[in-house]
């Protein structure tokens, strides 16, 4: 390992502008000539628009054009990027998805008007003007709600509010477990809504060059191809090399900036019609009403063991909120990176999980950090939990008694998945260790003592990231290609631009990448730039979700410096005069083993630019090589998360008093970044298990719109969390790597859950859902004490 | 924000004027509440008055058995003064719990006390410490000035200027924050001093409220078992997502008891 390699906590390059103000945000972006958009948004949760009178708002101060949906009429609907399949083989419905609002709106803040002005506040001001006569119709809030025969349809031309009833698995294999089993256990919860709340809100900036037909559209997005893609072929029809998409620094998105929005669109295609920039920048209260929302099930599980506590069979049945529209990726998060996820760590032969897709009168309901997978762990891990409870054994017992062995993989779950690697017994035996499992009962003693309920709770997850190939995922309805692509530039002098699809967002893929190729190719880690985030400068990438980055990205990345090395050492063969088969390239050198034969990296480089003596006859000037990668199967980070909690009785409110997470995410890159994404992503979960709800009342109104109701988990909410590692390498790429970016968010909050519910074990608490707020917490107890 | 003019008096007599001259005009102190408000355009003005500087509304002393404090004093000014902490401690732990650092630094006694929000701290103090508001025609007393949800008995254009605390034996303020907001889903001063017990409670009830039986059963025995099995009714109390009433009213005996030890009892 050198200093700045493979392994080293090389400090983020991209800090020192971070830290410093001087990152590039889509806001800090100011075109000449540029207008402002502001957007009227819905305040019903489901009306007709009978009318909507602009006249006035086309007269205000600095107004330059307001449009509406008829305006628009020749562009299409904002489209879906996965179709999913209904258990009896139908296709979902695909209701339209307009980019502003056509003769009804389905949620509040759903998009009805925008006024384009020369600053923002006259076109707010303007839109104030706007008169839009609402016919107010009962919303559709709640989900089992929904799916009744009678009730109000949010889509008239859909008829009713399931969009898919989709299912996995052998329904009467499994019922046949069930009826054989020496126990079941069962459990419904909810998984509540969430809010994503990246730092930075969503920004976009179109413009249009007249003299060329040139769009390019600036944006807060975490996958600039993937928006061109859908913005250029599915609504306005442009080419792609018609349509640049820029996203540069991006302040965070956790899947909240994967999906294409109507702002996108507006602004774009706003700019050519007035033939000006126009820039439109939400601010926090929309936020909160047009970023698509996370989790959001209502789940019954159940679990089938027999007497020795070995599962037999899991079943499971969803309702998944889709909110009013399906968002881009909306319809494969509770299927496809749900269902396939419920074997868990466990050996349960057999498995049936079926989810229906809700529509409501609330915001889109799409990826939010885990995606899917969360869900899947929430309820597996609780009711792992419920069943230990229940036959009277140690919840570790249970979980080992259950694990898929290390001598089993590759191991062919009965959810579709195949595991490549895993020791999941080490990753729970290390948490322990480090939890002091064994030491509990003296904590809670003396927590009793000074009147508080002490409980611990073990959660051992499993992720899929880096979702693939290509061909499994188009037969399950994705219309895209899940690869990355990677072009190393090695410039003349030896410096090194790595192009990648991947898009950093805060995770540090400027210091990560570059510290695999600064590994690879034996150079100095300050001489590479990593370059991402362009259309026009990258080559077509697919973006950063579901912690593929490494895995994917990374690999796209190692394959095309290994294309370097090779056409590398033909060069360094004849400089040296000596045959391609006996280079070697070691620590930045094409040497010749066993002789003083030797050249420098840099040296290959310039020749490469500077072919004079080369071999023109055989070989192309010039090093620059490019790579797509379409990984073989999924990675599958695992681990083991240790919560202990204590419990105010007097006012419910919960303490974590230690956190002890062990994760395997095969090779580790740069252990300072990743230990920082556990804690990011711990702090996340723990922010769902105790905090955060999107709360809406019964006509659809956002109760928790702002940071007064909303709460988002602060330093003071979280303990000093401690982090470790196991390490399985995963077998099916170069590196070694799994991917970390989603695991703390998707183990901890059963983790804490279970913690908090074997605390209240002892006033009788058995039912408890997240959040656990002090308000909830007591209610559970006093409900316990009057029963 | 709707347009407005901003106005910035350097003295007391200049602020009341444009207040009374103006058509809509709003005070400016810390702006927390205000701010927002009108940001979201929920609020707006013809004249926003800003008191900052207005130097003869701000400072703290300590004299004749009372704690002055300056309306345009903010919280961490009062948090971080050992003069307060000596003679009212409780009064400085308060302002030191309200919001976060930054609202600490902007926000104001005044404007806390002017915007009587339900879920304030300050309310609590002065009502649970027997303070005196003075404004520029006249001194009211804690117990009459907060008259509602956001209402007070400040007349239109009048504008205070200080608040004066008496200093008592012993006080305590506990108070358990809405875990979003940091606002105070109950908080309870208590305060015994010669003129008796205090027990003050915000954040339950639409405006800041005493309770009787908690104040009687302390002065027979200032201990926090006095109030242990005292409850309040829950039916005029608060209730949102984060706090039922019910969870509230059981608040206010926790937050009782929490706040007697605290003084000491």
């Amino acid at each position: 390992m050198s200093g700045t390699g493979i392994g080293a906590s090389v400090r983020r390059t991209e800090d020192l502008r971070f830290v410093r103000g001087a990152g590039k945000y889509t806001d800090d972006m100011n075109l000449l000539g540029q207008t402002y958009a502001y957007i009227l948004r819905s305040p019903h949760a489901h009306a007709t628009i009978n009318s909507i009178d602009t006249s006035a708002a086309s007269q205000g101060d600095g107004v330059v054009a307001v449009f509406t949906a008829e305006d628009m009429a020749a562009i299409g609907g904002i489209p879906c990027g996965w179709q999913v399949h209904s258990k009896d083989g139908s296709p979902m419905h695909e209701p339209k998805h307009p980019v502003l609002a056509e003769g009804k709106v389905r949620h509040t803040g759903d998009p009805v008007a925008v006024v384009i002005a020369e600053s923002r506040s006259q076109a707010r001001d303007a839109a104030e003007s706007i008169e839009v006569d609402y016919g107010v119709l009962p919303a559709v809030v709640d989900m089992n709600d929904a799916v009744t025969a009678d009730s109000t349809s949010v889509h008239d031309d859909v008829g009713t509010n399931i969009c898919y009833d989709w299912a996995l698995g052998d329904p009467e294999v499994v019922d046949e477990a069930f009826s054989n089993a020496a126990h079941v256990a069962s459990l419904d919860l909810v998984n509540n809504r969430l809010i994503p709340n990246a730092i930075e809100p969503r920004c976009a900036i179109g413009d249009f060059d007249q003299a060329t037909g040139q769009y390019t559209l600036h944006t807060t997005s975490q996958n600039p191809h993937v928006i061109r893609l859908l913005m250029g072929a599915f609504v306005l029809g442009v080419p792609e090399h018609k349509l640049r998409v820029h996203a540069p620094d991006v302040g965070g998105g956790f899947g909240s900036k994967i999906f294409h929005y109507a702002e996108e669109i507006i602004v774009t295609w706003a700019a050519a019609q007035l033939n000006r920039p126009v820039k439109w920048t939400a601010d926090r209260s929309e936020s909160f009403i047009s970023d698509a929302h996370g989790r959001d099930h209502v789940t019954k599980v159940e679990l089938a063991l027999d007497e020795d506590g070995k599962f037999l069979a899991l079943r499971e049945s969803t309702l998944a909120n889709m909110g009013a529209y399906l968002s881009t990726f909306a319809p494969c998060i509770p299927t496809y990176l749900h269902g396939t996820l419920l074997a868990g760590q466990y050996a349960t032969p057999v498995i049936y999980c079926e989810v229906k897709a809700v529509f409501t009168n609330t915001v889109p309901v799409d990826a939010y950090r885990g995606a899917g997978r969360p869900e899947a762990t929430y309820l597996l891990e609780r009711i792992v939990q419920v069943a230990a409870d229940q036959l009277g054994m140690d919840p570790a017992e249970i979980r080992r008694r259950n694990f898929i062995q290390p001598d089993q993989f590759p191991y062919q779950t009965p959810v579709a998945l195949v595991y490549d690697t895993g020791d999941y017994d080490a990753s729970l035996s290390k948490a322990l260790d480090s939890a002091d499992y064994a030491g509990f009962a003296a904590r809670k003693a003396s927590s009793k003592a000074a009147g508080k309920l002490r409980g611990i709770g073990i959660s051992s997850y499993i992720e899929a990231c880096g979702i693939a190939p290509s061909n499994v995922v188009g037969s399950l309805g994705a219309r895209a290609g899940l690869y990355e692509a990677a072009t190393i530039r090695v410039n003349p002098t030896g410096s090194v631009s790595v192009l990648t699809g991947s898009h950093s967002h805060g995770q540090g893929h400027e210091t990560t990448f570059a510290q695999v190729v600064s590994e690879k190719l034996g150079i100095d880690f300050d001489s590479i730039e990593i370059v991402h985030g362009d259309t026009d400068k990258i080559p077509f990438g697919m973006g950063t979700y579901g912690s593929r980055s490494i895995a994917v990205g990374g690999t796209a990345i190692v394959n095309a410096l290994d294309k370097i090395i090779a056409k590398g050492k033909k060069i360094a063969a004849h400089l040296l005069e000596a045959s391609e088969a006996d280079i070697e390239f070691e620590d930045g050198q094409f040497v010749v083993p066993g002789t003083d034969k030797a050249k420098a990296f840099g040296e290959v480089a310039l020749t490469a630019y500077v072919p004079h003596q080369y071999p023109l006859e055989e070989l192309e000037p010039g090093l620059e090589e490019t790579a797509f990668y379409d990984p073989k199967n999924f990675t599958f980070p695992a681990g083991t998360y240790v919560c202990e909690v204590e419990v105010d009785p007097e006012t419910g409110v919960v303490d974590i008093a230690s956190f002890h997470a062990t994760d395997d995410f095969g090779t580790i890159i740069n252990p300072m970044i990743v230990e920082g994404q556990v804690h990011g992503g711990l702090v996340q979960g723990i922010g769902q298990a105790l905090l955060e709800a999107a709360c809406y009342d019964d006509n659809g109104q956002l109760l928790s719109g702002s940071y007064m109701d909303y709460t988002m988990p602060r330093a003071a909410d979280v303990p000093s969390f401690s982090v470790d590692t196991t390490v399985t390498e995963c077998e099916h790429n170069p590196l070694g790597v799994k991917g970390c970016g989603e695991a703390g968010a998707i183990g901890s909050p059963p983790a804490v859950i279970n913690a908090i519910l074997n605390a209240l074990a002892e006033v009788g608490v058995t039912e408890l859902d997240m959040p656990a707020t002090p308000h909830r917490v007591w209610q559970a107890i006093r409900s316990a004490q009057a029963s | 924000m709707y347009a407005f003019d901003y106005k910035s008096p350097s003295s007391l007599s200049e602020a009341a004027d444009m207040l009374q001259s103006s058509d809509d005009g709003v005070l400016l102190a810390g702006g927390h509440t205000l701010l927002p408000t009108m940001k979201q355009r929920l609020a707006s003005a013809s004249d926003l008055i800003d008191l900052g500087g207005v130097s003869e509304l701000r400072g703290i002393s300590v004299s004749g058995g009372q704690v002055t404090i300056g309306a345009m004093t903010t919280h961490a000014e009062v948090a971080a003064s050992s003069e307060v902490a000596n003679a009212i401690a409780a009064l400085a732990d308060l302002a030191g719990g309200i919001g976060d650092p930054q609202v600490r630094n902007a926000g104001t006694i005044g404007g806390s006390i002017a915007n009587s929000d339900p879920s304030a701290d300050y309310p609590a103090a002065l009502v649970g410490l027997g303070a005196t508001i003075n404004t520029n025609s006249r001194s009211i007393a804690a117990d009459d000035f907060f008259t509602g949800m956001f209402d007070t008995a400040l007349d239109e254009n009048e504008i205070i200027t200080q608040v004066s605390f008496p200093i008592p034996d012993a006080a305590g303020y506990s108070k358990f924050p809405n875990p979003a907001s940091r606002y105070a889903v109950v908080g309870v001063f208590v305060s015994q001093s010669s003129d008796g017990v205090r027990v003050a409670v915000t954040g339950a009830g639409p405006s800041v409220f005493r309770v009787a039986e908690m104040e009687a059963a302390l002065a027979d025995s200032f201990s926090a078992a006095s109030v242990a099995d005292i409850s309040v009714s829950d039916d005029d109390l608060n209730s949102d997502i984060h706090a039922s009433a019910e969870y509230r009213a059981h608040l206010v005996t926790v937050m009782a008891k929490r706040a007697v030890q605290k003084a000491g009892g």
